[in-house]
């Protein structure tokens, strides 16, 4: 508990702060919820073993030939859940870019990044990181896919502009 | 059964930071009102909705504790997310409850005190309001950066740039100026606009809506039960519609096909014609959570062909007077945008235009009796296209 907190508890009687713009009485909440989430990715793992090898994995319906990125276990249109994992290729177009400057509080250690979408020479979008100079990057700029690893040691992709 | 459902009383509380209330306080605010207008009494709603995201506030049973404090049990009651379309979602249930013949009157109430928690949380917590793993865990898009993807793509397919993104800010701090319910009543200059350092490029500050604590409330009737109500508007059509998760799933970055789908149906329902739809309307709101948004759905909604919209706030086309004015109570950008109240409060202010209770300086002139609500939920993954209407749809 901050200190501030504890002697207005002990001025107050209770935890309760007055609001620093406009005195307003606050009370703090004495229980704090910290949340963390656990994603299933058994049915995918398959993306995550190919990225260890440097590959970009999809899936595609057996039936119809349709193909998921992000993969997904199941085609909606034949209802099937019988899918190939395909290898995408690792080139394609930049479409649109932000550069993220007021970043979450769980991205705090990073400096501010480039978020891009590019549309790969196979057909689907992929959203990720964009390396280099954002202000050189264009629509329509040719970049491709890069297997790398993050700041935290695990394995991420990225796009990198194609000289 | 009602064919016809009208707005028969409004309420809404001051928007901003709102320190001095709690949610139950603060929804009071804009309830009391809504019944005082509608002069019914608590026995004469025959459910209650309430539209409330609510991650980032402490109280989870929102309708249970509204029951208690405004006198509504033990009438049934529901609560509605739809992201930042809540509250659109929340009409669109008391609007189908009517609709349907289950309930005469509904109480609607939109309400948000996200100041409840410290803005690094709810940038945090909004950031999920996409594909929360191949977007947030992974890559730490913010609410802001998921538009800036489309202002970006905009501003390099259609050459609108920067200081086009600012006029939206001016105009719509203009109006809030005027309405003593927004957040921000202040005007601002494209100077001022473009001074700060950048959020998310090519957004600064002031190209954002801010985080906001507020209520509104609307009261729907039956046609039967509105039949000697004095003041009061119809809902003419309502369109909805979705879009993935993932902005990699989708193929465009400059027009958003969820609201284009919802403005569709909402223009063929109300008998209105797609190829010159602001001819039929008084005016709109339009979700302008950011600056570029408000340019796209100039032309998800046809006000503009594709690609034009940008030249309609150059010519300022979108202020009273003009083509159609848009946001004239100052929209997110400056009424603020409590993400559960937004929807509702766009009921209020198509209910304030339509019988021209608007405050001074901000009241369209009234010549088709139509005004339109856009409310966007994430970045087009909720959209909710609603006319309202002077008088009923005639079929």
């Amino acid at each position: 508990m901050d200190e501030k907190l504890e002697n207005h508890i002990e001025q107050y009687g209770f935890p309760i702060v007055p609001d620093e713009k406009s005195g307003a009485l606050q009370w703090i909440d004495m229980r704090e919820l910290r949340v963390k989430f656990i994603i299933s990715v058994e049915k995918i793992k398959p993306f995550f073993e190919g990225l260890k090898e440097g590959k970009l994995l999809a899936t595609k319906c057996k039936k119809c030939g349709r193909l998921f990125f992000p993969p997904q276990k199941d085609c909606p249109s034949c209802r099937t859940d019988e899918m190939d994992w395909v290898e995408l290729s690792k080139e394609g177009q930049l479409e649109t870019l932000t550069v993220l400057f007021v970043r979450p509080p769980s991205f705090a250690n990073y400096d501010p990044y480039t978020v891009a979408i590019a549309k790969l020479d196979d057909g689907p979008r992929i959203t990720a990181w964009l390396k280099g100079d954002p202000t050189k990057a264009r629509p329509g700029m040719k970049v491709r896919v890069e297997v790398s690893k993050r700041k935290e040691g695990y394995y991420m992709y990225e796009l990198v502009p194609v000289e | 059964m009602s064919e016809n459902v009208a707005v028969i009383g409004v309420g809404h509380s001051k928007f901003g930071s709102r320190k001095d209330v709690n949610i139950p306080e603060l929804a009071w605010e804009s309830i009391k009102p809504a019944l005082d207008s509608a002069n019914i009494e608590q026995k004469d709603i025959d459910f209650f909705v309430v539209g409330n995201a609510g991650v980032w506030s402490s109280e989870a049973a929102i309708p249970a504790l509204m029951a208690e404090y405004a006198d509504l049990a033990p009438k049934g009651s529901m609560r509605v997310e739809a992201a930042c379309a809540t509250g659109n979602a929340a009409i669109r249930v008391g609007y189908q409850a009517i609709k349907s013949g289950e309930a005469d009157v509904v109480l609607v109430l939109g309400i948000e005190k996200m100041q409840e928690s410290p803005n690094p949380t709810v940038i945090e917590l909004i950031g999920r309001f996409g594909s929360y793993f191949w977007e947030f865990e992974n890559f730490g898009l913010t609410f802001p950066g998921y538009y800036a993807l489309h202002g970006t793509a905009y501003m390099m397919k259609y050459g609108a740039t920067e200081e086009d993104y600012a006029r939206v800010a001016v105009k719509n701090h203009y109006y809030g100026a005027k309405n003593p319910y927004a957040q921000f009543q202040k005007e601002v200059t494209i100077e001022k606009v473009m001074e700060p350092k950048y959020v998310a490029w090519p957004f600064k500050l002031f190209d954002c809506s801010p985080i906001t604590d507020g209520s509104a409330c609307v009261i729907l009737a039956s046609e039967e039960f509105a039949k000697d109500v004095e003041d009061k508007i119809w809902i003419h059509s309502q369109g909805v519609g979705t879009g993935t998760a993932n902005l990699s799933r989708r193929s465009d970055f400059t027009s958003l096909e969820s609201a284009r789908y919802a403005a569709e149906l909402a223009y063929k329902r109300a008998g209105i014609d797609m190829d010159a739809p602001y001819k039929y309307l008084d005016g709109a709101n339009v979700h302008d959570c950011f600056t570029a948004p408000e340019i796209i759905a100039y032309e998800d909604l046809r006000f503009a062909k594709r690609g034009e919209g940008v030249q309609l706030i150059r010519d300022e086309q979108t202020y009273i007077g003009g083509r159609i004015p848009v946001n004239v109570d100052g929209g997110l950008k400056a009424k603020g945008h409590p993400i559960g109240a937004t929807g509702v409060s766009q009921a209020v202010e198509a209910y304030k235009q339509l019988l021209s209770k608007a405050e001074p300086g901000r009241q369209a002139e009234i010549k088709h009796g139509r005004w339109l609500a856009h409310n966007v939920g994430g970045t087009g993954h909720y959209s909710y296209v609603t006319i309202y209407g002077l008088e009923k749809l005639k079929k």
